[in-house]
């Protein structure tokens, strides 16, 4: 291959590494700053993540500890993956997805709705029914948003962020006290428990297993991939996200395509809330409706990942550690204490965010200035319709 | 030369990381003189103008004023010593007059407040002395592009410029207003005024300099006197190699109609009437050029042949069948090609591969798919034959468009474009900022795909490619066909027809 491609390789896998590793680098500054030690407590967060597990030379007293923690790890990395999808799936569509979080609050709503009732069901044909729920529930909700931008332009950023807000508090006045979804307990404002033939089966570990989802989000990594490079309608939706103008000029349908990639970004995202409520938590409390961050953390997921499936991965299992890895359960208090390491943890996820912003502001001030050496004839990319 | 040239550049050399975009360059600038800096895009022309006028400092290599070291930090400094720049783009505010758009920033005061009729009356008196008539209370929105030229012109004079850098000044003027302008700068130069003309026209460079220097991938190759040297000579110098100027093509011969226009009216964006009720027809085996002043309807025209906006009524048969209205694919499945007018707005994804790039139009059919699924081996096949075959230089299947030069970006729209079974094909300005070499492939490829029997529409601003390409020429004015004419219409004609025949009296 020639040096372009080695040159645009090498910056797609070194910058986020970078990116990364300078995060992490504040974050050991602020450690230092509380009095603690850096590298031991990064030491102690790596432990905390189970990611030791993997390496030949962890003694098998502590494999099964490492296990444990890893296992943990894994389940809060799925719906990271998936939620991180939710935004990339539109981003090649040349749209910003901010509604993940919303996508996966209907999501939750789908899978419990469907795994709260037909006891009698045998488990294959429930779970998929309520995988297939979440699915199209987040499915709807992304299309929302895609229609409103194919039919009169309604910017995707503005559409989503106000669809969050009102899925959050729908699913809400759904579980709270006297809301129509409310189950049995009727002092307790959270959902029914799911049935036992709707819950994801377990894959690894007795404690709290890792479930099945995690083929689902590896499944959901390949089938990304395909669509997206492998496809004629991925080939459509990346001629839109580049230029829409010339995909129009090529026939391709712009405004079908806007919708079809904010579906499939909301199916993902409401296949993160279904492995969620399937596969470990069994119901939703109306609290942590509102405290939830998995979509947020998603749109994160996808700018370190650059939207790639391996990158996206990547990036979900660092965001997943990182959350294991500082919490009280798996943090040894004696290194660090875990309340500052949860609070060190969104540092470093914030420091990511911003680094990762201000890289792509550099892109863009490169960009101009090269353009204003060599004056080209280019348009906008997309119209934006003001508010 | 006895007398100290008013301007020297002495060994200006600039570098973008990589490329030398100036190496090298020697150019000095009489008083009173005409020099012509011709070349073709991305020779260097603009970046040195760029460094003369303050907008880059050079890597290497003085300037000299009046034989005395010249430091130029801004513009500001440029036109402080006297060095005024009129760009092709103008710089220009629509909603003030003429008076306040030359005098702005420099107006004479009276206490806090501007002085305008002092300002008004400077500004008359420069424009009547060098005979650049304008009306000084009219509002630049109000006026046409001639006439906003002048008054960026009366801006430097303003500023007491005595070299006038004039980028491309004609690329947006009928050749009437060319020559008025040539006018203008004749007498510029009988009251002192040193001119720098950018152009790649060689007509009218040797029409209008006193001495031409060109550039070439950042080095000057030469200046001579314009006495004495030919188009042929100064276009080799300018490419390397010698070119063909005129395109070679045997007499059409036309047959049955393929492309039939009845009665067309196309909204612009703006939902204004922009065609009119246009009726024309292109037959197998011609090109039809369609000249004309932009802005006269000829974009909506093209937009609505080729299916990127909705004709509001009008009939548009591609070989006998009805595709207004069916959108892009529709004009495209009739067998319709497009080369679009912005390559790199409609023409590329620029961010796509060029194997992309190629399927654009046909990726959704065998055998670049099957059932929704791409074969990205045998588009990468196809495309390496198409690409060997139109002779894109600088890129690999695997290449992103965003990477080639525009002449190559261009080669890569015609391939896919005239590739098939394309029996109409609809070319918007497709020489637009292509150099001599390119420009000559893509006449020539057009002379060949019409041999083959296909029926060519040429929309160009460029009266000398309508000219040389075409087999009948229609002028469209105001949204109509106003005229036909054979090739061998003189331009001066033509320049009466694409401005309404108001001008026949004057001509």
């Amino acid at each position: 291959m020639n040096r372009e491609w080695f040159k645009s390789k090498a910056a797609a896998v070194g910058l986020p590494v970078a990116t990364t590793i300078l995060a992490f680098l504040v974050g050991g500054l602020v450690v230092a700053v509380t009095g603690h030690n850096p590298i031991a407590a990064y030491r102690a967060i790596f432990d905390g993540t189970g990611l030791s597990y993997v390496f030949p030379w962890t003694a098998s007293a502590d494999k099964a500890f490492a296990a444990l923690n890893l296992q943990q790890t894994l389940i809060l990395t799925i719906p990271l993956v998936l939620a991180a999808l939710a935004v990339a799936f539109p981003y090649r569509c040349g749209m910003f997805n901010i509604g993940g979080q919303g996508q996966y609050v209907v999501g939750i709503v789908g899978a419990i709705i469907v795994g709260t009732h037909f006891a009698s069901m045998s488990k294959p044909l429930h779970v998929t029914l309520a995988l297939l729920a979440a699915a199209l529930f987040g499915a709807f909700w992304g299309a929302i948003a895609g229609a409103m931008k194919a039919a009169v332009g309604a910017h995707e950023v503005i559409s989503t962020i106000m669809l969050n807000w009102i899925a959050i508090y729908g699913a809400q006045w759904l579980f709270e006290l006297n809301g129509p979804l409310q189950g049995p307990q009727r002092d307790v404002p959270q959902s029914a428990e799911v049935f036992p033939s709707a819950r994801l089966w377990s894959v690894w570990g007795t404690l709290q297993p890792v479930h099945a989802g995690i083929y689902l989000a590896i499944g959901a990594l390949i089938v990304y991939y395909i669509l997206i490079n492998r496809t004629t309608f991925g080939y459509g939706v990346r001629a839109v996200g580049y230029n829409a103008d010339a995909a129009r000029y090529a026939g391709i349908p712009v405004a079908r395509n806007y919708v079809a990639a904010l579906s499939i970004g909301g199916a993902f995202a409401g296949l993160a809330g279904a492995c969620d409520v399937l596969g470990w938590e069994y119901h939703i409390v109306t609290n942590d409706i509102a405290a939830s961050q998995v979509g947020f953390i998603g749109i994160a997921v996808a700018l370190l990942g650059r939207n790639s499936a391996v990158g996206i991965a990547l990036a979900a299992l660092l965001f997943g550690g990182l959350e294991v890895g500082t919490s009280t359960r798996a943090l040894d208090p004696t290194i660090f204490p875990p309340q500052l390491a949860g609070n060190l943890a969104i540092i470093i996820q914030g420091l990511i965010v911003l680094f990762i912003g201000a890289q792509l502001l550099l892109v863009y001030v490169w960009r101009l200035r090269r353009q204003k050496r060599e004056p080209q004839i280019t348009a906008p990319s997309e119209k934006v319709s003001p508010i | 030369m006895a007398e100290t040239p008013l301007l020297e550049l002495r060994g200006i050399t600039k570098r973008f990381g990589n490329l030398v975009a100036n190496d090298h360059i020697d150019l000095d600038v009489a008083h009173g003189e005409v020099h012509a800096l011709l070349g073709e895009n991305g020779a260097g022309k603009s970046t040195l103008m760029n460094v003369l006028y303050g907008l880059y400092t050079p890597d290497a290599g003085d300037i000299l004023f009046e034989g005395k070291p010249l430091h130029l930090r801004s513009p500001r400094d440029a036109i402080q010593v006297g060095i005024g720049m009129v760009h092709q783009h103008f710089m220009l505010i629509p909603v003030m007059t003429v008076t306040e758009n030359i005098v702005l920033a420099e107006e004479p005061r009276k206490g806090v407040l501007m002085d305008y009729g002092k300002a008004r009356e400077t500004v008359r008196d420069i424009s009547e002395r060098y005979g650049l008539a304008v009306r000084p209370d009219d509002k630049i929105e109000d006026i046409g592009v001639a006439q906003q030229q002048r008054v960026e012109i009366l801006k430097a004079l303003y500023r007491k410029a005595r070299i006038l850098i004039l980028d491309e000044p004609t690329a947006v003027l009928t050749p009437q207003e060319a020559g008025e302008l040539f006018a203008v700068v004749k007498s510029l130069r009988e009251q002192g005024t040193s001119i720098i003309f950018i152009s790649h026209k060689l007509g009218e460079v040797l029409e209008i300099a006193d001495r031409i220097t060109v550039l070439r991938r950042g080095k000057a190759v030469g200046t001579e006197p314009a006495e004495g040297a030919t188009e042929q000579g100064l276009a080799e110098q300018m490419v390397g190699r010698s070119v063909l100027l005129r395109v070679e093509k045997k007499p059409a011969t036309p047959t049955d109609p393929l492309l039939t226009v009845r009665d067309l009216h196309v909204n612009d964006t703006r939902g204004l009437e922009a065609v009119r009720g246009l009726s024309m027809e292109v037959r197998s085996g011609e090109i039809v050029g369609i000249a004309g002043v932009d802005g006269n309807g000829q974009t909506e025209l093209v937009e609505a042949l080729t299916g990127l906006v909705s004709p509001t009524s009008g009939v548009i048969e591609i070989g006998g069948k009805d595709v207004a209205g069916g959108g892009a694919e529709a004009s495209f499945e009739a067998g319709m090609g497009h080369i679009p007018e912005d390559r790199q707005r409609f023409g590329l994804v620029l961010d796509f591969t060029l194997s992309e790039n190629l399927a654009l139009r046909e990726f959704h059919s065998p055998p670049e798919s099957t059932i929704g699924f791409l074969w990205p081996r045998r588009m990468a096949r196809r495309a390496r034959t198409l690409l060997e075959e139109f002779d894109v230089r600088g890129g690999e299947p695997q290449t992103p468009a965003r990477s080639l030069s525009g002449g190559n970006q261009q080669k890569v729209v015609i391939a896919r474009e005239v590739s098939g079974d394309r029996r109409v094909l609809v070319a918007s300005q497709p020489t637009r900022g292509l150099d001599v070499g390119a420009i000559e492939f893509v006449h020539r490829r057009l002379v060949e795909e019409r041999d083959k029997g296909r029926a060519i529409l040429l929309v160009s601003f460029e009266l000398e490619e309508i000219l040389s390409l075409s087999d009948r020429i229609l002028v469209m004015y105001e949204g109509r066909i106003a005229a036909e004419h054979p090739p061998t219409v003189s331009e001066a004609q033509l320049g009466i027809d694409m401005t309404g025949g108001r001008r026949a009296a004057t001509a």
